[in-house]
């Protein structure tokens, strides 16, 4: 296996997370004083003295960009004047109930939409691919919050089946599921289809029919796993932007995660919350991107070993 | 009058019913937007806390065609400023969008070398992070307010046409007429934006087709969530997110918009790539 791609990989990976905390960094100065727009207004002298020498705001600015560092490397990420609790405490009670959600929104999608994919590229111009594609336009016209509020008004308010908000049970979650999972069948199916497309039609395929192989094996055993590339990258991004997607589907069904979280904190300006989340958020995207990257180079020898890759 | 009528022919030869129907849609929210003050029938702040929460007529309300809010405010009015609202935001937003990331894309392009890394460094920066988490971070430092929000508007996608601008003018560069006009002397911009700014165009449009139904999308989410476009002023979004307090009673304040909404997005993405199945020379059938 060729070190040299992980390493470049996994440096690009840094680079990104050095970006990502220089930009909040930037962010945080541009507002002028950051114990200002930290604190809140009715903080005492004491607190913005502990403040500011919590993060070396009386130092030069290069060596605050250092203290800024050691604070976030420390997991150091200051107090939500709200709580007046540690942020990392108020996380710790949120992250779980947005992974829940996502997770097995994406693991419902999935189920779905590679079977679905699979066969509308093996069934072109039939019923099963308009629909395919069909899903896939209106997943991508639909506004989340638009189709919750309508699974809202039939399961909830017509029906009275499945409640509309919060997270008590385990029949909150099935509206929100449903939600976020329809529309990320749409995407996962339409990748699939396209790249299930395009490996069909290689000569080492046809080899495979000819060499008398059943359908299925060939398939399954030879077309799939090639098609599998492009459809594990688009997945890895949903994977790596679970809590940017839960932003605006738990603000609907006010599911108590991080993305309703991060919508209250950026409504009262509760920075440190909201940084704390940036950057949180940056490292998801940034490992997600890092595993598909290294799993591109395990399934595809020709990755790792070409300059460049695909 | 013969030759005319063949070109009416042509035109529905070569455009689907389905296209056309969403063309007209597409042209119907347009004139409804450049011409909002005229046809609204009321006054989209004016409140009437005797009429409030009305039904739409053809639902037996009495108070206008889609009836009040919880203010009184005419529903109808209210959409119409609405879509005018949010067309233009988004709008704005796109052009930004477009002429931020093709004159990136064109440095990149010129100058390649160092200049090049480090921009093209900065695009894959911004795939990386989620244009949402940006603008949030931004809206909670700086504070809300209608510049900022359609500048952030204008952020949103614009490394798609970076990318897209820089190909372009890396092989434009190579192509005789660039050549020829910079043998004749013409400065870099003036070849930049005279000549292969028209020869790369069509793909920069077809790529606004697809970035503005996203923009629409954005914004109304934004808005939905409290964090885009502020009251007194009004969205699609936000009306939605009006509209979400009273589903268990007023159910169409919520799914009014969202059906324009809905029907906007879905009509200029599928114009947007049969657009870009007809006129993209790229794109293998």
């Amino acid at each position: 296996m060729h070190i040299t791609y992980f390493l470049g990989k996994i440096a690009r990976a840094l680079f990104t997370m050095v970006l990502v905390v220089t930009f909040v960094f930037v962010v945080l100065r541009a507002t002028g004083d950051p114990a200002q727009a930290m604190l809140p207004e009715d903080a005492t002298q004491q607190d913005i003295e502990h403040f500011r020498s919590m993060w070396g705001l009386d130092k030069p600015l290069y060596e605050q960009y250092g203290v800024y560092w050691l604070n976030i490397l420390k997991g150091n990420f200051g107090q939500s004047y709200r709580d007046r609790r540690p942020v990392t405490d108020i996380m710790a009670e949120r992250l779980p109930k947005t992974v829940y959600l996502m997770t097995l929104s994406i693991v419902f999608a999935v189920i779905i939409a590679i079977p679905m994919g699979v066969k509308a590229a093996l069934n072109r111009n039939t019923f099963i691919d308009r629909f395919t594609m069909g899903t896939a336009v209106f997943g991508f016209s639909m506004p989340n919050f638009f189709l919750g509020i309508l699974l809202i008004l039939l399961f909830s308010v017509k029906l009275k089946i499945l409640p509309s908000s919060g997270s008590d049970s385990w029949k909150h979650i099935i509206l929100p599921l449903l939600t976020t999972g329809l529309a990320y069948i749409g995407s996962y199916s339409r990748f699939t289809r396209s790249s299930m497309l395009s490996v069909l039609n290689k000569p080492y395929i046809r080899t495979a029919i000819a060499g008398g192989l059943s359908r299925n094996r060939v398939i399954y055993g030879h077309a799939l796993p090639n098609a599998a590339i492009p459809v594990i990258t688009i997945i890895g991004a949903t994977v790596g932007r679970i809590i940017a997607g839960s932003i605006v589907i738990e603000t609907v069904f006010a599911w108590p995660g991080v993305g309703r979280l991060l919508v209250t904190s950026v409504g009262a300006r509760d920075l440190s919350v909201v940084q704390a989340i940036v950057m949180l958020l940056s490292i998801t995207i940034v490992t997600a991107n890092l595993i598909v990257d290294i799993l591109y180079g395990i399934l595809d020898p020709r990755i790792r070993t070409k300059k460049g890759g695909v | 009058m013969l030759k005319q009528k063949n070109a009416v022919k042509e035109f529905f030869r070569k455009v689907p019913p389905l296209i056309f129907i969403a063309i007209v849609w597409i042209i119907a929210v347009f004139l409804i937007a450049i011409f909002h003050k005229f046809i609204m029938p009321q006054d989209p702040v004016a409140t009437d806390l005797v009429n409030r929460l009305a039904p739409p007529s053809f639902m037996g309300g009495d108070q206008g065609f889609f009836g009040t809010d919880a203010l009184g405010r005419d529903t109808l009015s209210r959409l119409i400023r609405s879509i005018y609202t949010s067309l233009t935001v988004a709008f704005i937003g796109s052009i930004i969008t477009a002429v931020l990331g093709t004159i990136v894309g064109f440095i990149a392009a010129h100058f390649k070398g160092i200049v090049d890394e480090i921009l093209m460094t900065l695009v894959d920066f911004q795939y990386a992070m989620p244009f949402m988490i940006m603008a949030l971070l931004v809206l909670a430092f700086f504070g809300n307010n209608i510049i900022l929000f359609v500048i952030l508007l204008g952020i949103q996608g614009w490394m798609r046409f970076a990318r897209l601008a820089r190909g372009m003018a890396l092989s434009a560069q190579e192509d005789g007429y660039a050549v020829a006009v910079k043998q004749l002397g013409a400065t870099p911009f003036r070849i930049y934006a005279r000549h292969i700014f028209p020869n790369v165009s069509n793909i920069i449009i077809v790529q606004f087709t697809l970035n503005f139904p996203q923009k629409i999308i954005v914004e109304t989410s934004l808005s939905f969530i409290g964090l885009g476009i502020q009251p007194p002023e009004t969205s699609l979004g936000s009306m939605m997110a009006y509209g979400r307090g009273y589903l268990m009673s007023q159910w169409w304040m919520a799914v009014i918009p969202g059906i324009v909404i809905f029907l906007t997005t879905l009509a200029m993405s599928i114009v947007g790539d049969w657009v870009r199945d007809n006129l993209d020379p790229t794109v293998v059938k």
